[in-house]
């Protein structure tokens, strides 16, 4: 199915697209049919600056399990890093 | 019919907008009927172009509009789909619009009898059945279309509400192809849907398959389904050529 379930969140950084580095406004993250990934379902990640255009974007489709797996490495990894560098 | 000439045009759409659309015709000159394909949300991609060309070969005219084209013109199929998601996606008044004006589009074309239907899969099959609820066209087929009976979640940004106000209206025959392992369409609202149809005195056949879920259609998914897929081309093909012809 289409689950139209899509959350959207402003971020700050950089990411790497094909046209190299831009700056990072944006994250959609749904979980949804894949473009590419070999699954029904997959949850997409769109890293994106929609003010410089459609194509300014970074796009990883995950498996549920792989989605997870990333959740708890980048939980792990901020509560690893010293309290005063990720306040 | 296994020449035909396929290319990208422009139509003037809901509100008078140009909007980009995907044109495939028989390269013979008999007169026939049209078809409006109805991309899924993910996008104005190649799998649906394909479709467009499949229906070119079984006689058609055909075009498919890029529902998206306003959000991002020019861009790639996957990143308009990205974009005009997070926009809460193509609203359906103007989907109605877009899909009349590729209608009257293919109603105008030389070769035309006169006759259009349209075709729509996973969010494209609700479209189609809205659009045959909102606006004349001669046959409709509905591949799987989740909230036709039933809302899209809460939470979803991409805002669904389901047709049942709307099947009253429903204007031409509708060919509807589910799978039973599917739950958005479920069974039961695949056989809620039948009801409310013969409640209204609709003309529907509805075909559901066994080992089949959502998209079973789709060649590049593992979600496809070799034979529903091809016995639900010889139903589609069976349906239009009673309904078009």
């Amino acid at each position: 199915m289409c689950t139209y379930i899509t959350e959207t969140i402003g971020i700050a950084g950089s990411g790497k697209g094909a046209d190299g580095w831009f700056r990072l406004t944006d994250a959609t993250v749904y979980f949804d049919h894949p473009v590419h990934a070999m699954a029904d379902h997959t949850l997409n990640i769109n890293f994106a600056n929609p003010a410089k255009g459609a194509s300014s974007r970074v796009a990883v489709e995950l498996t549920a399990e792989s989605a997870r797996a990333l959740v708890a490495a980048i939980q792990s990894t901020l509560d690893a890093a010293p309290a005063d560098l990720t306040t | 019919m296994s020449s035909l000439i396929a290319q990208t045009i422009t139509i003037t759409g809901h509100g008078g907008d140009e909007i980009e659309a995907y044109e495939a015709r028989p390269a013979s000159g008999h007169r026939r009927g049209g078809m409006i394909v109805i991309h899924h949300l993910p996008g104005y991609d190649r799998a649906t172009k394909e479709i467009v060309r499949r229906f070119a070969e079984l006689g058609y005219d055909a075009v498919c509009p890029n529902l998206f084209h306003r959000e991002a013109p020019g861009a790639a199929a996957d990143d308009a789909a990205a974009t005009a998601r997070a926009k809460g996606g193509a609203p359906d008044d103007r989907v109605v619009g877009d899909m009349a004006a590729a209608a009257a589009h293919l109603r105008a074309l030389d070769s035309s009898n006169g006759k259009v239907g349209v075709i729509g899969f996973c969010s494209g099959g609700r479209q189609s059945v809205l659009v045959a609820c909102s606006t004349p066209v001669d046959a409709a087929i509905d591949c799987y279309g989740a909230f036709v009976i039933g809302d899209s979640p809460a939470e979803s940004q991409v805002k669904m509400t389901n047709l049942e106000a709307l099947l009253p209206n429903l204007g031409a025959p509708l060919l509807g192809l589910f799978g039973k392992d599917d739950q958005h369409p479920s069974p039961a609202e695949v056989e809620r849907l039948a009801e409310i149809l013969t409640a209204n005195g609709k003309d529907f056949e509805f075909h559901s398959y066994d080992g089949a879920g959502h998209a079973f259609f789709a060649v590049d998914r593992p979600a496809y389904r070799v034979e529903a897929a091809v016995d639900g081309w010889e139903k589609i093909t069976d349906f239009l050529n009673r309904k078009l012809s």
